[in-house]
């Protein structure tokens, strides 16, 4: 019997990818395929998506074994070795819980939105792409939850981070995110996911965090992100694949991509503040402010992006000249507001150290001195009178990203943005014009967003007081609150050995 | 323009209506130029409630803790209410008034600008 020829790499790559669509016989593509035209994208010639990385499934398989085998004997070396205690200080804790209770179950969400993106593509190139995206969420889905389980041994805050996510009235901003991008086309998914989030802006969450982790000695950090690295360029280059892709099959396209570019980019953005803010406030060592990341970020590099995109006729995101001017007050004014909600919050807040209010002094030039350290200085001032500042009102909310009402002019900074619609009668609220003109085109769906204020007064959070409500939420008595008084820092401080001298702030 | 859907006709329920408030309406409360409070904090009255219970009863537990507070000359308030000037009737109820499902209050203070007249 003669043995079959061995495959090169393009003839392994289309019989492992290509060929495993199929002809249908008894059913028509559009039963098969019933959710790919309703969005208006034409795709004249499926076989023209070109897939960068060639990676069949068998390749697959063993270099994401090999990615585990190594992060978990990493995690086990972490556990053993109590390195909870070379982070540079319990705050930064704080920054990891956000991201650790906010981006896990996205990770999640990610996973499951790539299932059915892959269901409801009709392309095969796509189908196998979106199979492995969804497989690679799942599995940072699980490294991150090693990480919780790891610090949630030792400090608060982390234990329920899927219950939180449904009922927390911040992690609901990442949340509408996402269900936003899921509950609309398969095509507006993946450009909302995989080009404006993984492309435009994951270096954002990325790059700074996980360098802002190395720098504050969180190994177990820095290690789940080196194993999503890779897969992350390979969600990035399926972003702009699936981008250009849809481009070149049909001019008509162009339109509904721009205007989902435009919606993802702001949407994204008001996401990534909270980013910003981690940046800003809640590192002990900083690597970078949120003000020389976004230049370097999305004013240099997504400007260049854009630039190449200019010959498809898509141009830069509507609005993004309003996060530019707003980069000076962003992180400050978010800060300030979880400083003062931090009663209902799943992690602590504190007030600068003043070597951090010089720094903050010298990446804010135009802005710090003037509007925000005096703010600081008095909630400190507040705080060591035994006077702790709390909102105690429930925050209003933008109808479409879901953040407190709290963004101002740049140009006049103590005063507030209000804007607003009127649909079916009823008055909705938005702290921005781009929020409001992503609601006046979809009224329909954004009326129907879940704003956890909202829902309290309407009786399905656990009650009407804020214990009854943190109950809901399963926050414990340690959670949130002021970091100074937190078990958290009296356990480091016990850990450590350090006196109330030498303990932060 | 509308939500493009994969099917005709396409709507949802619209979450906040006011009937899911038990009588009451939504009010947003804010106090301009006093950032303390980041934003208008929401709450939940009864439409029948006047004007000046919502001055009394409910301003108070929201923005009292500001030292600007305890200085606030009542007669010289300015009210905006869903962005236009208003002089509310104190004894009328808050629908008689004009305040309906989720309007914006906004205070506004002359002479009081927040700490040390920072706006905040």
């Amino acid at each position: 019997m003669e043995q079959a020829k061995k495959m090169n790499m393009k003839d392994k790559y289309n019989a492992m990818t290509g060929d495993l669509g199929w002809d249908f016989s008894y059913k028509t593509e559009a039963e098969i395929f019933p959710l790919s035209d309703f969005e208006g994208i034409k795709i004249e010639d499926w076989s023209k998506w070109q897939d960068p990385f060639r990676l069949t499934m068998d390749a697959y398989w063993k270099y994401q074994g090999e990615k585990e085998r190594k992060l978990y004997a990493v995690i086990d070396a972490f556990a053993q070795n109590n390195a909870h205690l070379g982070v540079t200080d319990a705050r930064y804790i704080n920054a990891l819980k956000i991201f650790l209770t906010a981006v896990t179950p996205l990770e999640y969400a990610a996973h499951r939105g790539f299932a059915l993106a892959g269901r409801a593509l009709p392309g095969v190139g796509a189908q196998v792409a979106s199979q492995m995206q969804s497989i690679d969420e799942l599995r940072h889905a699980q490294t991150q939850l090693h990480t919780i389980s790891q610090y949630n041994k030792y400090f608060d805050g982390l234990h329920d981070p899927f219950h939180m996510y449904d009922r927390v009235w911040y992690l609901s901003v990442p949340k509408s995110y996402f269900e936003d991008a899921a509950s609309a086309g398969p095509f507006e998914f993946i450009t909302a996911i995989s080009f404006s989030f993984e492309y435009v802006l994951t270096n954002l969450l990325f790059m700074p965090f996980m360098s802002g982790a190395a720098y504050n000695g969180d190994m177990a950090t820095v290690n789940f992100g080196f194993s999503a690295q890779s897969d992350e360029s390979r969600h990035m280059t399926l972003g702009l694949e699936v981008i250009k892709f849809m481009l070149e099959q049909h001019p008509d396209n162009l339109p509904i991509i721009q205007r989902w570019i435009d919606k993802y980019f702001w949407r994204g953005y008001r996401l990534l503040g909270i980013v910003g803010m981690m940046m800003d406030y809640m590192l002990p060592k900083r690597v970078m402010s949120w003000k020389e990341g976004w230049e370097m970020y999305f004013e240099q590099n997504g400007k260049m992006l854009f630039d190449d995109l200019a010959r498809y006729g898509i141009t830069m995101p509507k609005f993004w000249e309003q996060s530019v001017e707003e980069k000076e007050h962003l992180t400050h004014k978010l800060w300030l507001t979880f400083y003062g909600y931090g009663h209902a919050a799943a992690f602590h807040t504190w007030i600068p150290e003043d070597s951090e209010l010089d720094w903050l002094s010298e990446k804010y030039p135009n802005t710090f001195d003037k509007y925000y350290r005096p703010r600081l200085v008095y909630l400190r001032e507040q705080e060591k009178a035994g006077k702790r500042f709390y909102n105690p009102s429930l925050p209003q909310l933008c109808q479409t990203c879901q953040i407190p009402m709290v963004y101002t002019d740049p140009k006049n900074p103590t005063q507030r943005v209000y804007r607003e619609s009127i649909y079916k009668g009823d008055r909705f609220h938005f702290c921005s014009d781009a929020c409001k003109e992503i609601f006046d085109h979809e009224p329909e769906k954004i009326s129907q967003a879940w704003l956890p204020p909202h829902q309290i007064f309407q009786g399905n959070c656990g009650g009407a007081t804020i214990p009854d409500v943190l109950k809901h939420y399963h926050f414990s008595e340690n959670d949130g609150g002021e970091f100074l008084h937190s078990r958290d820092n009296a356990n480091w401080n016990l850990w450590k050995g350090l006196t109330p001298d030498e303990e932060a702030a | 323009m509308a939500v493009k859907a994969a099917y005709e006709n396409y709507s949802g329920p619209n979450r906040d209506a006011v009937e899911n408030f038990h009588g009451n309406q939504l009010v947003y409360i804010g106090w301009d130029e006093h950032m303390m409070f980041a934003c208008p904090g929401a709450f939940p009255l009864p439409p029948q409630m006047p004007f000046g219970a919502l001055v009394k009863d409910v301003v108070p537990g929201a923005f009292s803790q500001h030292p600007d507070f305890a200085n606030i000359d009542w007669n010289k308030v300015e009210w905006l209410l869903d962005g236009n000037a208003f002089k509310p009737t104190l004894d009328k109820s808050l629908a008689d008034n004009g305040v309906n499902h989720k309007s914006l209050i906004r205070m506004i203070t002359p002479g009081l600008n927040g700490i040390n007249n920072s706006g905040f």
